[in-house]
């Protein structure tokens, strides 16, 4: 088990999603940087959904109970064990007694700890995330506290000899790691409105910048930017909208719909962040500034083909490599 | 069943039955809800159905066989699926009476839809209670109906600042539409009563009381009757 010491600005427990209930209205929730998340797993020899603990911007001082095996990945908040800066993407040894703590955010603003074996979570609707407003998933279904403690659903003995932590000697190829900017370019296929919006929107859309407001959180970001708008009014039915659909209000400023959006929306939709993107996207900072970039919806599908192919060698390799260790 | 696809994203795809909201259109959602139900295919990750669409969400993985870019091969797998279609009705639709405790704290804006209306608080209530109630969709928030049918005698305009806590279960009034927020949630309805019934049960297996196509009756009950209610232990609609 580890305990949380102090908790930092928003800690939570995540999985990939609440996946099957939206038709219920429930949100899918999950972990807004889907790719630490399942890289993390990864490292740690779990299944890329396991639950995983979510850090924002300021990170959370945890003390572990009993030995553990984990991995940091997602933005780089300063990882350190006992005082001394660990290496993010690379399964470490943990001992029991080692406390880990978070300093100076130097890339993105999220990252992700994943624990060998998984978390010892209930499974609400068959997800560990953590549904704040509904109170459900996670550790009783809010952000985690100073004082809390979470158990672990396997045990280690560790041999780390005298240090507190030992980081293995292999990590995830340099080209896999995504780089996370403070002003990324990020892809945009067309939204189902897109021809909705009159000329000049969709040529400000792709030719000026748009900054991350400081109302922006797990729900969506909202973008300050030059204000977009229809060529006349009209009214959408409300249908459904995913991770990354970007709405625009009658005020003209976007919103870009994250994790933990509704399920449905009554604001046409101007464009979707391709998928293969959104990781890039979830690690910005209010106040930062991006760039949309057009591309189709071809090449969105291909690029996120090119990388679940990667991610399944990564699989592989990591599989080879337990068995050597092992053996 | 007439029917248009396109995509909503890379990994999701929209069928859509219909430009207007209307009866048909309710009832080839539900069919094609069912349907997918019924057939779960494995590239299926989950749908959403609203009020003229069926958006399924599917794993572009799972759709990259066969020289094709996933949307083009989901594109083709949802038109096989629609052949199954065999009928354009659906069964039985249900009746949901929901008890509500009108005024007082449960509904502070009993008083302003009356004035806004020129009637009295009671008229209010009547008039809601009998109103033909169909739920259309279930969004916005878990378990949340989207129900028309509400009388226009009784609209009112949305609170032009919205409460930033409506209590759960809480029966508000938003221009011609009535609903229930079934969680705590921020919210400019104005607020009519509340239902001591739960409409988002997340330990159910189906967690939302009501579906798109059930009827809705809306019943009058006293603070004591509120008090005093207990949940049906077996609903014996499941």
């Amino acid at each position: 088990m580890m305990k949380i010491i102090k908790d930092g600005l928003l800690t939570l427990v995540q999985d990939l999603g609440r996946t099957g209930y939206q038709k219920y209205g429930v949100i899918a929730s999950g972990s807004m940087d889907t790719f630490a998340h399942r890289i993390g797993n990864l490292l740690v020899g779990n299944e890329e959904k396991e639950a995983v603990i979510e850090v924002t911007l300021l990170g959370p001082v945890i003390e572990f109970h009993e030995d553990a095996v984990l991995s940091i990945c997602g933005g780089d908040l300063s990882p350190a064990i006992d005082n001394e800066e660990i290496t993010m993407w690379k399964p470490i040894l943990v001992k029991k007694g080692a406390k880990l703590t978070f300093g100076k955010p130097r890339t993105g603003c999220r990252a992700y700890i994943a624990i060998a074996g998984g978390l010892d979570i209930p499974v609400v609707m068959g997800s560990r995330s953590t549904y704040m407003r509904a109170k459900i998933g996670g550790h009783n279904g809010r952000a985690l506290q100073t004082e809390d403690v979470i158990h672990f659903k396997e045990s280690f003995n560790l041999d780390t000899g005298a240090r507190s932590f030992v980081e293995k000697d292999w990590t995830v190829a340099r080209s896999l790691i995504p780089e996370y900017s403070h002003r990324p370019t990020i892809s945009l296929i067309e939204g189902p409105q897109f021809s909705w919006f009159d000329e000049k929107s969709l040529q400000t859309l792709f030719s000026t910048s748009f900054k991350v407001s400081s109302q922006s959180d797990r729900m969506g970001f909202r973008m300050e930017g030059e204000s977009l708008s229809l060529k006349e009014p009209r009214e959408l039915i409300s249908e459904a909208v995913s991770f990354g659909s970007i709405q625009v209000p009658n005020d003209g400023n976007p919103i870009i719909l994250l994790a933990d959006r509704q399920t449905t929306g009554g604001y046409p939709k101007i464009g979707q962040v391709a998928s293969i993107d959104l990781p890039i996207l979830c690690q910005m900072k209010p106040g930062e500034q991006l760039r949309f970039k057009q591309i189709t919806l071809e090449e969105a599908q291909k690029a996120w083909l090119d990388q679940e192919h990667s991610i399944q060698l990564l699989k592989r390799s990591i599989s080879l490599k337990k068995k050597e260790e092992s053996s | 069943m007439n029917y248009s696809l396109s995509p909503l994203g890379d990994q999701a795809i929209v069928i859509t039955v219909s430009d207007e909201i209307n009866e048909q259109a309710q009832v080839n959602v539900r069919i094609l809800s069912l349907l997918l139900e019924e057939q779960q295919p494995e590239w299926m990750v989950e749908y959403i159905p609203a009020f003229t669409t069926v958006t399924v969400f599917y794993r572009p993985d799972l759709l990259s066989r066969k020289g094709m870019i996933p949307y083009e091969q989901a594109k083709e797998n949802v038109e096989e699926l629609l052949t199954l279609i065999k009928t354009e009705e659906v069964s039985a639709v249900r009746t949901v009476e929901i008890p509500v405790c009108y005024g007082g704290d449960f509904g502070p804006d009993l008083e302003f839809v009356a004035d806004h209306n020129g009637i009295t608080p009671e008229e209010v209530i009547d008039i809601h209670q009998s109103g033909n109630y169909s739920v259309y969709m279930i969004g916005f928030a878990p378990g949340f109906p989207f129900i028309g049918g509400m009388s226009e005698k009784i609209a009112a305009p949305r609170r032009d600042s919205p409460r930033l806590e409506i209590p759960e279960r809480t029966v508000g009034i938003a221009g011609k539409q009535t609903g229930v927020y079934p969680i705590e949630t921020p919210g400019g309805w104005q607020l009519i009563g509340r239902t001591p019934k739960r409409l988002f049960t997340p330990e159910e297996e189906v967690p939302s009381l009501l579906r798109a196509g059930d009827k809705i009756i809306f019943k009058q009950i006293s603070e004591t009757e509120y008090d005093n209610w207990e949940e049906p232990r077996h609903d014996e609609d499941h």
